[in-house]
């Protein structure tokens, strides 16, 4: 079977949920080999054995680090040359997407972001302008790059017990030409992550203050939500800016939104228009973010996110 | 210092958009079109970088591949400041993929002189991302992307560029050295309205046609027949149903409960 490459997001030597999902995807695509990209790949063998890695590629070099995206993009591109794999996957996220880019150019290979599913024949699915039209697309030239939305694959376990190898690249110097001097992790605590999440309740200028989100931080615990923010929120300082969701935050596709004083603009939408189920709390009946929703509540989010809070605590016992 | 901003023409973010049915590209004859809203953050920021840098010798020139139609945006951005203006534009470039617009643009970047080529971060139609990584792949110069904030220091020669570049937890810091391209997000300033001067001065503003040969571009390497990914399928997705809105008289919290228990999640 032809081998894919999955380029392993990890945390703290945890791979992400997000790995998880491409994995169990390329599982479903032929071989998966994860590419491990720093330390710690001994110790997540196993992890990335429970959803099908067969192989996993460690880069240990701290050199690699050193740099931004470029690195990734050669480590890929030396392991396409080597093993021909049949795809590459990666998470679309910023990083994801822009690895992806430079892999491209690398190998001459078509790219596709945002897929939200690959089928075997490597057909991918994308929805496109705000989730008003669903588009398949293949690659037709060189080595097909997906990057897949985090939340498109449910993570399937399939218990493998993946080989360690070793891989070295000497990096050119066209590749080191960012450094990177710091990385600043700004804490978001202990709750799930927002791309991850399966329910999202998100903030906007209607929450009123920095204190306001309490009430959103109050509702996200109960249902066991991420916490997202509009512009208008992360530009006020309200919340901190990797909350945005949005065409400039976040994208996120999870199971369940719930828009608390989020009039709806246009940017907000393009990165929570595809959410499965969506809900908002909204006093202006007129707001463009009740075109979208499947329960609207016209009120005072102040009164009715907190009913809400103690009505899903009391009903969860 | 010479700065090339990369604009691109994009429908207006309200227009409903679509995919030609006769090739799947995007549809961008029936709507009308506005410069991609991030790329006005990206020539502003070119433009302080300009006045902070001053000397004669500075310039921004806007670079935009894209049909006739998109010399309104090009118009837009010289009305902003920028000094000179690019087009791009055949007819053999219709169709072209990420893929080929890098090459195509590293292409006429060639036939230009910079220090610095600033992008937004992301196109609103295309919303992949990919560009600017693109081309700094191609050009084999230092990659500043997703900066928040952009700080241009030293000058003869030896230009330092430092970054803050957004992340998923919370933002690195990034230096390299000119020549770079960087990309830009929202955050890193407010763009300035063209002022009824700079509407006047933008027309008299020089602006380049570059066909494909003038800028040493293959046929071969660009358009829809030789893309590197090719659509199979599309189809409009159903609208989505009317949901139920209903006024909060005191119950709303318990009916949106209600609501979110009979569709399991609580
Ligand atoms: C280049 C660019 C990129 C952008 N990217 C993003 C992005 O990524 N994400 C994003 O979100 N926006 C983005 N925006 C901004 C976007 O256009 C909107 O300005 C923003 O989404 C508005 O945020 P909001 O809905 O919180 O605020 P507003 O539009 O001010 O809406 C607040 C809403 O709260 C309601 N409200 C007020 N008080 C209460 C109350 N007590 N109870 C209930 N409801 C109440 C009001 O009726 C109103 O509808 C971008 C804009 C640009 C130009
Ligand atoms: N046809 C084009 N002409 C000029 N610049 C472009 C073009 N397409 C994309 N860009 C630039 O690349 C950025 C990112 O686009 P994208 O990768 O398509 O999301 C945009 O914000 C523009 O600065």
């Amino acid at each position: 079977m032809a081998e894919i490459l999955v380029l392993v997001e990890h945390v703290d030597g945890v791979p992400k949920k997000v790995t998880n999902e491409l994995l169990t995807l390329a599982c479903r695509l032929g071989e998966p080999s994860a590419v491990w990209i720093g330390d710690g790949a001994d110790a997540a063998l196993d992890k990335l054995g429970e959803y099908g890695a067969q192989r996993v590629y460690a880069s240990v070099d701290p050199e690699l680090s050193r740099y931004a995206i470029a690195p990734k993009a050669e480590v890929l591109a030396s392991l396409v040359a080597e093993r021909g794999p049949a795809a590459v996957l990666l998470a679309s996220t910023a990083e994801g997407k822009e690895v992806a880019g430079r892999l491209a150019v690398k190998t001459k290979s078509g790219v596709i972001t945002d897929a939200v599913g690959v089928s075997p024949d490597l057909i991918a699915d994308q929805s496109v302008f705000g989730g008003s039209v669903f588009v398949t697309s293949r690659v037709s030239t060189g080595t097909p790059i997906f990057t897949v939305r985090p939340n498109s694959v449910p993570p399937e376990p399939s218990s493998t017990s993946p080989t360690l190898e070793a891989v070295t690249v000497t990096l050119p110097e066209a590749a080191k030409t960012a450094r990177v001097l710091d990385r600043v992790v700004e804490n978001t605590g202990a709750r799930p992550e927002l791309a991850e999440a399966a329910i999202v309740v998100s903030g906007g200028r209607g929450v009123g203050g920095p204190e306001g989100f309490g009430v959103v931080e109050a509702l996200a615990d109960a249902l066991g939500a991420a916490v997202g923010a509009s512009r208008a929120a992360t530009d006020a300082g309200w919340y901190p800016h990797q909350n945005q969701v949005g065409q400039t935050g976040k994208t996120v596709s999870p199971q369940l939104y719930v828009a608390l004083g989020i009039s709806g603009a246009i940017q907000h939408r393009a990165g929570m228009q595809t959410s499965k189920t969506i809900v908002a709390v909204n006093k202006d009946p007129e707001a463009p973010i009740f075109e979208l929703v499947d329960f609207g509540v016209v009120g005072d989010l102040h009164a009715v996110a907190p009913a809400l809070t103690q009505e899903v605590q009391a009903r969860k016992g | 210092m010479k700065i090339v901003v990369c604009v691109k023409q994009v429908p207006d973010t309200w227009a409903e958009k679509r995919l030609a049915p006769a090739d799947s590209t995007v549809d961008r004859e029936s709507v009308d079109g506005v410069i991609n809203e991030l790329d006005e953050y990206a020539i502003e920021e070119a433009l302080r970088i300009k006045e902070s840098a001053g000397g004669a010798d500075s310039t921004v020139t806007v670079l935009t591949m894209g049909p006739e139609k998109a010399t309104e945006s090009i118009r837009k951005a010289l009305s902003m400041g920028a000094d000179a203006a690019v087009h791009l534009l055949d007819d053999a470039l219709h169709g072209s993929d990420a893929l080929q617009t890098s090459y195509a643009l590293a292409q006429a970047l060639g036939t230009l002189e910079w220090d610095l080529v600033v992008l937004g971060s992301e196109s609103t139609d295309a919303r992949m991302s990919v560009l600017p990584a693109m081309l700094a792949e191609r050009l084999g110069v230092s990659q500043l992307t997703f900066a928040r904030k952009v700080e241009v220091a030293g000058s003869n020669g030896s230009t330092t560029v430092r970054i803050e570049r957004l992340t998923e937890a919370g933002y690195d810091v990034i230096e390299g050295s000119t020549p770079a391209v960087i990309s830009v997000v929202e955050k890193i300033n407010e763009p300035r309205y063209p002022s009824f001067k700079g509407i006047m001065a933008a027309k008299k503003k020089p602006l380049t046609t570059l066909t494909i040969a003038d800028a040493g571009i293959e046929s071969g390497g660009v358009g829809l027949a030789a893309a590197s990914t090719a659509v199979t399928g599309f189809t409009e997705a159903p609208p989505r149903s009317a949901g139920t809105i209903v006024n909060d008289e005191g119950e709303g919290g318990r009916k949106l409960a209600e609501f979110l228990a009979a569709k399991k999640f609580v």
